[in-house]
């Protein structure tokens, strides 16, 4: 068996345990929706003068902070197999021995794209129309997933350096808060006091916000998304090398 | 002599901790090794380095004849590993499983159904096959463990504390499965911090502490290092353990060691056992057990480090915290 069939395996029994797992199902299929919906009704009148024109505004935006949430369950799951010894099992078997995090990765990636393509169905039933080429949604989904994969290496460190998957998710959501809320996903950057501009047009969520709304509704797209794949670039080569570093340490101490 | 597993010299540190502090070990294939230690000792660490998850500081080791650091994807494929805590997927159930380890080994699709099917049934799992891993008692989860570490037919097996936190009757039920396997050819390492455990299945003990070999040899060596036997008294009425204590003591000239109601003390005389006999019942001390016995492993352990063997911590995991 090659070395990518063993990652298949093993990112087809990450989404396997979604089936017993409700909990995580609901986190990412129910609450972005709720997000959604929640923002659209309450903010969407006074943020935008009506709910039809804030919600070309917030689906994108919404998209994108789901995604940045959704990361954490590869921390989540990583360490769960550190902590229970699974981890150890892969790694007494004759495979490759980058294959166990391969696939944990790799299926993140399906339940990232499902979760993009769930709240689009959904934001089409509540009126949104495309106003842009439909390879937009294409390019899309391949910016929103490089980026996913980048943050997937900070979740991994977070991961290995956990005691229990409990603190996984505690250290996720509220580092996470604040870097998906100081950006342009409910409001537009012009509305915010000049002193936070620059950290929310810096942040990448906001920069994948934009590209996402320029892909999806027209507007620019360029310089967002090449800026959002700079990120990307960077979180990868920092924290790849740095997750894999102390994945090690922790595996040598044990 | 054929060897399935051998060790030189291994050391092994963690912090300030000395894991491994120079072990040898030799097992000939077909035989069963029992690893013999109090929690510390350091024999999960021995068998994390046999199994290619830990680099060894110091010394060698070779496993069907590979080196376990230069050719650890050769070993990996050679060995079964049950770990001290059920290392399957709680999420999945148990044939899933026992299917996706067979997926990873290289079974087409069609084997590894046979495969989990098998080994299902082979170790009493079928009924359960369908449920979520965590929903199985203690026993039937370290049973699914075995059986994840079978699926490839492994000639070697390493059983790190398999049956600890067992109740009574789940460890025997492993038992048997292990002499199975045993019989059918595997070599076993397998380590213990029961005695009863290592006297039952294993050719040969190795007795390890602080990460040093103290002992090594079959069961009744080792008892014979000891010598001497023990008096083993229980009255029936627990009212009576003083008595029983001080008529013990009189007699044999060394104080007995009590254990709830159970008296214990090693006797280098047999005949004196007649002259605690006659005195219990000249003092009307009825006894629910009077035993002459050889020595136990727990025996051989005290004699050897001055502690005994058993001590469990209740958190079970202590050994090899960095």
């Amino acid at each position: 068996m090659s070395s990518l069939q063993q990652t298949l395996t093993l990112a087809w029994r990450s989404l396997l345990q979604l089936r017993r797992n409700p909990w995580e199902l609901m986190d990412f299929s129910i609450q972005p929706i709720l997000f959604l919906l929640l923002f659209l009704y309450v903010f969407g009148g006074a943020v935008a003068g009506s709910t039809a024109a804030y919600l070309d505004f917030i689906l994108p935006g919404v998209i994108v902070m789901n995604l940045v949430f959704v990361t954490v369950y590869v921390g989540h799951g990583l360490n769960t197999d550190l902590t229970r010894g699974v981890f150890d099992r892969f790694r007494a078997l004759p495979i490759a021995r980058w294959s166990p995090l391969a696939g944990r990765i790799l299926a993140d990636m399906v339940k990232q794209a499902w979760c993009v393509l769930l709240l689009l169905v959904v934001g089409f039933l509540l009126g949104f129309r495309l106003g842009a080429p439909v390879s937009g949604v294409l390019v899309m989904l391949a910016l929103l997933l490089v980026f996913a994969f980048a943050m997937s290496w900070i979740m991994v460190l977070v991961g290995v350096v956990a005691r229990d998957p409990e603190h996984v998710q505690l250290f996720g959501f509220t580092a996470l808060f604040p870097v998906t809320f100081l950006s342009n996903v409910f409001v537009p950057l012009d509305t915010l006091p000049p002193f936070i501009r620059a950290v929310v047009a810096a942040n990448p969520v906001s920069l994948l916000a934009e590209a996402s709304r320029g892909l999806l509704s027209g507007g620019p797209v360029l310089e967002p998304a090449l800026w959002s794949l700079v990120w990307a670039g960077v979180i990868t080569l920092v924290f790849a090398p740095l997750s894999l570093w102390a994945l090690n340490r922790r595996l040598a101490r044990s | 002599m054929d060897e399935a597993i051998r060790a030189e010299g291994l050391v092994k540190q963690f912090g300030a901790t000395r894991a491994l502090d120079g072990i040898d070990l030799s097992v000939p294939r077909g035989t069963v090794l029992g690893l013999l230690g109090p929690n510390g000792a350091g024999k999960t660490t021995a068998v994390r380095i046999l199994a290619t998850l830990l680099a060894p500081d110091a010394g060698q080791a070779w496993v069907d004849g590979c080196d376990v650091a230069s050719e650890a994807a050769a070993v990996r494929s050679r060995i079964g590993l049950t770990g001290q805590y059920a290392s399957v997927d709680e999420k999945l159930t148990g044939r899933e499983n026992l299917i996706l380890i067979a997926r990873l080994l290289g079974f087409s699709r069609r084997d590894a159904r046979a495969r989990a099917g098998e080994l299902l049934v082979e170790f009493g799992l079928e009924d359960a096959a369908h449920r979520p891993v965590q929903t199985y008692s203690g026993g039937m989860r370290r049973r699914l463990d075995l059986a994840a570490s079978l699926v490839g037919r492994p000639r070697i097996l390493f059983l790190d504390e398999p049956t600890t936190g067992l109740d009574p009757r789940a460890r025997l039920d492993l038992w048997n499965l292990i002499r199975e396997l045993v019989a059918q050819g595997t070599t076993v390492l397998l380590t213990t911090q029961y005695l009863e455990e290592a006297d039952s299945l294993a050719d040969e003990i190795v007795v390890i502490d602080q990460g040093r070999v103290i002992a090594s040899g079959t069961s009744d060596q080792l008892k014979a290092r000891i010598g001497g036997q023990t008096l083993v008294l229980a009255p029936e009425h627990e009212s009576d353990v003083a008595t029983a204590l001080s008529i013990v003591t009189e007699i044999v000239g060394r104080e007995p060691e009590v254990d709830g109601a159970r008296l214990r003390v090693p006797v280098s005389d047999p005949a004196l056992v007649p002259a605690v006999v006659r005195r219990l019942d000249e003092s009307g001390i009825v006894a629910r057990e009077l035993t002459l016995r050889g020595a136990s492993l727990d025996d051989v352990f005290l004699t050897l480090t001055g502690r005994h063997a058993s001590v469990e911590t209740p958190a079970g995991d202590a050994e090899a915290a960095p």
